[in-house]
């Protein structure tokens, strides 16, 4: 094969565009986070989720158990169901409860197992049933406002 | 009366002339998608056209880059630090890159510096009656000349618009991190759980290649298309430039729709 005088250069040409994708796979994208681990599914029942979003992670004491994978409603219940896949190798108790956390204050949010004290273990296709839903802002705002409407209204009547 | 004839022939020429224009492109498309496979066996051809059209532009793709993540950098702080997440920094510096500034700047640079080339290439081949003699000596100008081009410009687009996009980030590092002295870790860690392998950096890089596509392309067409005169050769030249900038610029719109939709 004839021999090219651009090809070194070619090469690194190349070699530095593959490079830079990597970097952008690794360094900046998650690509380490994926994970190939084996799964299970649970799924829960919310009142209401706030902003979980699918992909979210699934917390145990702040370390990375698993992935929201599917959030759907329920028009029998009228409650939002949440499935999971958390890893094969974290087994939960049977009585854990879910909630839904905020990271931060106005951070993304996630949900958080909290483990229950049964000598059963979670199984794929098991739906937990103790579960927290999301702390909506507005609602506590709103709260805050009308207790303090309603000590405002008692003051008065309170000193005759 | 004649008036309003002139005119309704003028309309119907330009009319005719637009169609004529769009059934050559689609034709010279089709060719140039049956020959290309044929130009991989001769790889030699295509790595010269890598050499011309991406090493050439290493250079000005880097510094843009560069700079633009600086600017991203410096304003980005600006406004997150209002809202005092000054630690998303990288978040933002690396999302706008890889999703859009990192394939769309490239795309538009790269029409300057590749596409104007290889238009004033092709015209002027043409001009110096060089593809008429290849057909006489029954080599096919577009089996010759232009897949090899078309395929370089398609492997050259991607592998730039990740250069970019790479540069970018360093240079929004350097102005974030090394300059304003947001924390590093926040940077770096916001940035990985922010961005996706497959949804943004993949999709980038699919833009990148249809913008890759489209730019080539264009600067191909104008080429073997011109008036085969210097001013024809100057016009294709600049019609490559607004043409293909346009095309990117909408397609990018069309390409955000389809990708990113929520």
């Amino acid at each position: 094969m004839q021999k090219s005088r651009h090809d070194l250069w070619v090469g690194l040409f190349v070699v530095i565009g593959a490079a830079a994708l990597l970097f952008l796979a690794l360094k900046a994208g998650n690509l380490l986070s994926l994970s190939f681990e084996p799964v299970y599914r649970v799924s829960a029942r919310f009142d209401n989720i706030g902003g979980l979003k699918a992909r979210g992670a699934v917390k145990s004491a702040g370390v990375v158990v698993g992935r929201v994978t599917r959030i759907s409603f329920d028009d029998k219940s009228f409650q939002a169901t949440v499935e999971m896949e958390l890893e094969q190798r974290f087994a939960f108790p049977k009585d854990s409860s879910v909630k839904i956390l905020t990271a931060g204050l106005l951070g993304e949010q996630y949900l958080g197992i909290e483990p229950g004290a049964s000598d059963k273990t979670l199984l794929a296709g098991d739906v937990i049933t103790q579960t927290q839903s999301a702390v909506v802002l507005e609602t506590l705002i709103s709260q805050f406002l009308f207790n303090k409407a309603a000590d405002a209204s008692n003051a008065p009547a309170g000193k005759p | 009366m004649s008036g309003i004839a002139d005119m309704l022939s003028a309309i119907g020429r330009s009319v005719c002339g637009g169609l004529t224009g769009i059934g050559e492109a689609t034709r010279l498309m089709g060719r140039l998608v049956v020959l290309t496979p044929a130009a991989l066996a001769r790889f030699r051809l295509v790595a010269d056209q890598i050499f011309f059209l991406g090493n050439y532009s290493l250079a000005i793709i880097s510094v843009s880059g560069l700079f633009v993540g600086f600017v991203l950098g410096l304003q980005g702080y600006y406004t997150l630090q209002r809202y005092g997440s000054s630690e998303a920094l990288g978040l933002l510096v690396a999302l706008s890159l890889v999703r859009e500034l990192g394939p769309v700047v490239t795309a538009l640079l790269f029409a300057g510096r590749a596409g104007t080339a290889l238009t004033a290439e092709i015209g002027l081949m043409k001009s110096g009656e060089q593809l008429a003699a290849m057909e006489m000596m029954a080599v096919d100008p577009v089996r010759r000349v232009l897949a090899p081009r078309f395929l370089g410009g398609l492997i050259a687009m991607p592998l730039l618009a990740a250069v970019f996009s790479a540069v970018g980030i360093i240079g929004g590092w350097l102005v974030g991190v090394a300059l304003i002295g947001v924390d590093a870790g926040a940077f770096w860690s916001q940035m990985q759980s922010g961005v996706d392998v497959f949804k943004d950096v993949g999709n980038g890089v699919i833009k990148s290649l249809v913008f890759g596509l489209t730019v080539t392309f264009v600067a191909l067409l104008q080429g073997y298309f011109c008036q085969p005169t210097p001013e024809g050769v100057a016009r294709a030249t600049t019609r490559t430039v607004v043409m293909s900038s346009l095309c990117v610029l909408g397609l990018d719109f069309v390409l955000t729709a389809l990708m990113f939709s929520i």
